[in-house]
This record gives C-alpha cells, sequence and structure tokens, in this order.
C-alpha cells in the first residue's frame, strides 16, 4: 500500500514511501519500538539455529540441571544457561525462542485471518448498506459490547484447549474490530467521486470493492492490525497463563509464565520472569510502532 | 422514563434468552461431563445409569426445555462437582469479587482524576510526560504479568502483603466484606491494584483530554476573565464537565472488571466467581459454567441500563428515550 492515497494527505511527495519511512524515524521511541519488534521477529523465525538447545528433545535435556539460577553450568559442562534452567532442566533461553515463535505465530495467524474475514465483512456492510449492514454490525457491535477475554474464554471453554481452537477463539473475538472500522472509512469512501467513476465505467461490485474501495480503506487498518497484533499476543498469553490455551507440548511465552508461578514464591524467579520480560517487550514494541503508525496514517488525528 | 424503562427491560429480556441458547448449545458440545465426574473404574453401566440420572441422555431440545422451566423459576441446575445448586455457588462467591471490582474502580477513579488533571493542566512538564508514559504501560501490560510482578515484588522479596487468600471478614447483613478489617484490606489491596491498573491507564486518558479539551472552551475562559481562582476554574467548571464520560466509561467498564477479574482472582487465589468459573472449565462442570454466563450478562445489562440512567441525570441534554439506540 502506499500512504498517498489517504485523501487528507496534502500534496503528494515526489516519493512517499521515502517520505513516509523519514516520517516515522522522527521519532526515536518509533524507532526504538520497530528495532526491537524487527528483533523479536528475527530470533522468532530463526530459533532453531540461534538457541544454545533445543527445548523439547527430551534427550537432550538432564533432569539434574533441575531449575539452576541463570548462568550456571550445565552438568556435563558443554553449556552454560545463560538465563537459567526450568524444572525440567531446560535451558530458559531457548525455552523464550521457541515460546516467542509460538506466540507471534498465533498472534500474527489470528490476526491475520480475523481481518480478512472483519475486512470482507465490513466492506460489504459499508457497500451494500440496508438490511446486510444492519445484520452485521447488529452482530459485531454485540459482541464489542461483552470483553474479548470473557468471549475467548467461553468459546475456550466449549471447544477445549489446543493451538487450532485458541486461534480460532482470537479470531472470534478480533474480528469485529476490523469490521468496524472498514465499514466506517468505506462509508465515507463510497460517495466519493472515484467509486462513482468506477461504477459509471460499469466495472463489476467485486471489481469496485476490492480494487478501489478497498486500497483507500486500508490505512486505518493497518494500525487496527498492529494494535491487534500486540492484544492478540497479550489475550493468548493471559489465556495460557489460566490454562485454557496452547497445549503443554506447545508452550508459548503466557504457559511458560505459568509454569514458573508455582516456584516462584520459593524465591526461582528466572522461570517465570524472563519469559514475561520478553512477553512484555514484545507487546510494548507493537505498541510504540502502532502509536506512531496512527500519528502518520490517521488523518483526524494529525490537525491535533 | 417509563417507557424506556419497559422498552430496556424486554430488550434486556430478549438478550438473556439468547445468550442462554447460545450458552447452553455451546456448552452442550463440550466433552462429556460424566467421564470426568465417574471414577475411573466405573462400568458402561455405571456411566450410562449416572448420564440417565443427570438428564444427558435426552436431546439438546429437551434438554434446554428442561433447562428454561427451572431457570424461570430459578434453578440454574446442580454443580456436578459440589452437589450444590449452581447459582448458589456462584451467588456465594459474587460479594468477594463485586468487593474486589469495587475497590478497584474506586483506586482507578481517586488516583486516576488528580493525576489526569495534572496532565491536562500541565502536558508539557515532566510530571505530565511521564504520567502519561506510564497510562501507556498500564495498556499495553497485561493484567496477569503485572499480578505475578506484585506477588514477587510486595509478597516473596519485601513480605509485605500476603499473595494469596481474602483474610478477615465481617459480616455486614449476610454479606462477608473484607474492607472493614485491617487483614482483609491487607489481602484485597495486591489484587485490587492489579485489577485497578488497567482502568486507571483509562481514566488518566480520558481526564486528560477532557480537561484539555475544557480549558479552551469559552465558559472556562469568561470565568478566568471574571477573576475566579485557578482552583474553582479546575474544581468546579473543569471538573464537572469531564465527570460525564467519566462516569459512563466508568459504567461501561465495570463489567470489564468483573471480567478481568477472573485473572486476578486466579493469581491471588481469591475466593471469588472468577476462580470458581475457571476451575469449573477445567472439570466441565456445565450448569456453574452456563449459571456464570448469565449471572455475568445479567450484571452487564443492569449497569448498562443505570449507566443509561445516570447519564441523562448528570446531563440534562441527553433523553432518554434515545440512549437505547444511541450507545
Amino acid at each position: 500500500m502506499s500512504v498517498d492515497s489517504t485523501p487528507l494527505d496534502g500534496p503528494v511527495a515526489a516519493s512517499p514511501r521515502a517520505d513516509f519511512v523519514a516520517d516515522f524515524a522522527s521519532s526515536k521511541t518509533a524507532v526504538f519500538g520497530a528495532v526491537l519488534l524487527l528483533a523479536f521477529v528475527v530470533v522468532a523465525l530463526l530459533a532453531p539455529w540461534l538457541v544454545p538447545q533445543d527445548p523439547y528433545d527430551l534427550a537432550k535435556l538432564d533432569i539434574l540441571d533441575a531449575r539452576l539460577p541463570p548462568g550456571s553450568p550445565s552438568g556435563d559442562g558443554a553449556m552454560h544457561y545463560l538465563l537459567g534452567t526450568d524444572s525440567q532442566g531446560r535451558d530458559m533461553l531457548s525455552a523464550i525462542a521457541y515460546g516467542l515463535r509460538i506466540s507471534v505465530a498465533i498472534g500474527v495467524l489470528s490476526t491475520l485471518c480475523a481481518a480478512l474475514i472483519g475486512i470482507t465483512l465490513g466492506l460489504v456492510a459499508g457497500y451494500a448498506g440496508g438490511r446486510i449492514e444492519s445484520l452485521i454490525m447488529r452482530i459485531a457491535d454485540m459482541q464489542l459490547s461483552f470483553p474479548s477475554i470473557l468471549i475467548a474464554l467461553i468459546l475456550l471453554a466449549f471447544l477445549r484447549p489446543g493451538l487450532g481452537n485458541i486461534v480460532a477463539a482470537l479470531i472470534a473475538v478480533q474480528w469485529a474490530y476490523y469490521a468496524r472500522t472498514v465499514r466506517g472509512t468505506a462509508l465515507v469512501e463510497r460517495r466519493k467521486e472515484y467509486i462513482e467513476a468506477a461504477r459509471g465505467l460499469g466495472l463489476s461490485t467485486a471489481r469496485i470493492v476490492f480494487r478501489h474501495l478497498l486500497p483507500n480503506c486500508l490505512p486505518p487498518l493497518v494500525v487496527v492490525a498492529t494494535l491487534q497484533i500486540a492484544s492478540a499476543i497479550a489475550l493468548e498469553a493471559t489465556l495460557s497463563f489460566l490454562g485454557l490455551g496452547v497445549p503443554i507440548t506447545e508452550p508459548s511465552l503466557g504457559l511458560l509464565i505459568a509454569n514458573g508461578f508455582q516456584v516462584l514464591f520459593a524465591g526461582k524467579y528466572w522461570i517465570s520472569v524472563y519469559p514475561g520480560i520478553a512477553l512484555v517487550l514484545l507487546i510494548v514494541a507493537l505498541n510504540l510502532v502502532a502509536d506512531r503508525l496512527r500519528d502518520l496514517l490517521d488523518p483526524k488525528l494529525r490537525s491535533r | 422514563m417509563l417507557a424506556f424503562l419497559i422498552r430496556r427491560s424486554l430488550q434486556s429480556i430478549a438478550v438473556l434468552f439468547a445468550m442462554s441458547l447460545i450458552v447452553f448449545a455451546g456448552v452442550y458440545l463440550i466433552g462429556d461431563p460424566v467421564l470426568v465426574m465417574i471414577s475411573p473404574e466405573a462400568s458402561q453401566a455405571d456411566i450410562v445409569a449416572t448420564r440417565a440420572a443427570l438428564g444427558l441422555d435426552q436431546p439438546l431440545w429437551v434438554q434446554y426445555g428442561r433447562f428454561v422451566g427451572a431457570a424461570l423459576s430459578g434453578d440454574l441446575g446442580r454443580s456436578y462437582a459440589y452437589s450444590e445448586p449452581a447459582i448458589r455457588l456462584i451467588l456465594e462467591r459474587m460479594p468477594a469479587t463485586m468487593e474486589l471490582a469495587i475497590v478497584a474502580m474506586a483506586i482507578a477513579i481517586v488516583v486516576g482524576i488528580p493525576l489526569g488533571l495534572w496532565a491536562g493542566l500541565r502536558p508539557d512538564s515532566l510530571a505530565g510526560k511521564t504520567i502519561m508514559s506510564g497510562s501507556i504501560l498500564g495498556f499495553s501490560l497485561p493484567t496477569f504479568w503485572v499480578g505475578l510482578m506484585l506477588v514477587m515484588l510486595f509478597s516473596v522479596s519485601l513480605d509485605w502483603l500476603p499473595a494469596s487468600g481474602r483474610g478477615a471478614t465481617v459480616d455486614v447483613w449476610g454479606l462477608k466484606l473484607s474492607i472493614l478489617t485491617l487483614d482483609g484490606w491487607k489481602h484485597l489491596l495486591l489484587p485490587a491494584l492489579n485489577l485497578a491498573l488497567f482502568k486507571l491507564a483509562l481514566i488518566i486518558r480520558l481526564v486528560r483530554a477532557g480537561t484539555r479539551e475544557a480549558l479552551l472552551t469559552d465558559y472556562v475562559r469568561f470565568a478566568r476573565a471574571k477573576g475566579l481562582s485557578n482552583g474553582r476554574i479546575v474544581g468546579v467548571h473543569v471538573l464537572k464537565n469531564i465527570l460525564i464520560p467519566i462516569v459512563t466509561v466508568v459504567g461501561l467498564e465495570f463489567g470489564s472488571v468483573i471480567a478481568f477479574s477472573i485473572v486476578t482472582e486466579s493469581i491471588f487465589a481469591w475466593p471469588g466467581m472468577g476462580k470458581l468459573i475457571i476451575d469449573s472449565i477445567g472439570v466441565l462442570d456445565r450448569p456453574v459454567i452456563v449459571a456464570y454466563l448469565l449471572v455475568v450478562v445479567t450484571v452487564f445489562i443492569v449497569v448498562n441500563l443505570l449507566v443509561d440512567i445516570a447519564y441523562s441525570v448528570l446531563d440534562p441534554r441527553v433523553r432518554l428515550s434515545d440512549a437505547g439506540t444511541q450507545a
């Protein structure tokens, strides 16, 4: 997408993309967030090649190394546990990298699917209007009036924990945000002249909606999506912490934190705290980036 | 007013009815509770007998019909795990959750309004900027993580406050309350703080935005021109006008505080409804899950109604007949 399609953007710059990057980089906190985010994505993608131990290969774990504090050498002297070990003698650093992978994957996957569903329904509602619109928006509004954690909890109570089910629950929780955002924008855009022109040319409805209307609705959606990835990751971590999220065989950051909770009282802080720090930094990085994107992309906020 | 109340009550009943159907059908789909309840050595005949005794061998619509019939007379079924009426289990634990939620909301308001005013009156000061950065953190940190950190800091490291349970309570008209004893407060403070943090951040932002807007209005400028003291301008003219959005948000967010108390109660082993529902989901205690959801939805509906009424009292421009469609 390109930014210059925002209607209130003023004169079109020579190279909008370069301009956008420069605008973004003028905020130091946003750059910090973006760099941090990039680092997390790299770790999540390359975890198997970056970490000292495959944390879920039981043959490589040594129960004698259980609950070692950070910096301890392993029993066989082959490596140092920089962030300590958990109750099964697993290297926490490796476990965190793998957990990050699962948290990010769930967050991104559920957000993309929810965006696809929400945007389609929102566009249909905004463009079609009438009864379809009021039906879709009624459902969205009713859902949004309940806290997302409650809805996710109900769904997981029915579906039972599992990787696919938590993604499904997160999609169900999120779609309404996209539907509402895109409908709001579509209502404004649909009255504009370029849509009129496209209709005058006799283009099909599908083509008008997806090729002409959608690109102009994108900027606010990018902001919503960034924020939603953060809240999806936080919600997944919360549900996994409560034991309703990912299965033990595929622990996300939230489940790692839950595993350490019991030994927290015995002063073995590292099993909970380090995955927690990773989770918090990830969420804060996403929020910083989203904040800056909102400043740059949302024409309503720009004038303030 | 009366017409509004009647219309809203009818709407509420419709919503409750729809929710009961969705929840009941959903719960019906989840695994077989008999397998969880009964001992592993039980014979096939025992399992069939238990299923029949609980009415679980009937088709969905028969079970739902029975459920609605019983629900209308106040019976939401017996808990499989506790062998007690589900509604009684919930209502027993409701005061603990309500107390936690109300104290959390009170903390958010009492701390949030002055901080928000400060940030709004001096947006460029160091304090103002610090408050705003803090509120961003309050938004982005997951509740359960903040709870863990509170436990680690105040219970494990400093050993100032207990990490779990409710402490001593005092009976007031049959309600057990923690806020009347020192021990109760010690147990209440950390969970309430944990639950308050997110709403605190929200109130700070609302009050700051409202203050900045109000400072630019004609009536504030006029008050200044009249030579009123700064304290009076802020305390009376500014505060009064930002109170309206605050009341709305506080009311609407109360439901979400109750929902998030599930997380806080699990961390601090607070004996409220939230802890009960997590335990019940674990053992597939269907009647309790259904009863909890219906009770929470009812609380939501009642709170929304109260907010609409409070709104019309505070802001004479709002007419109740519109409130239902505009909200």
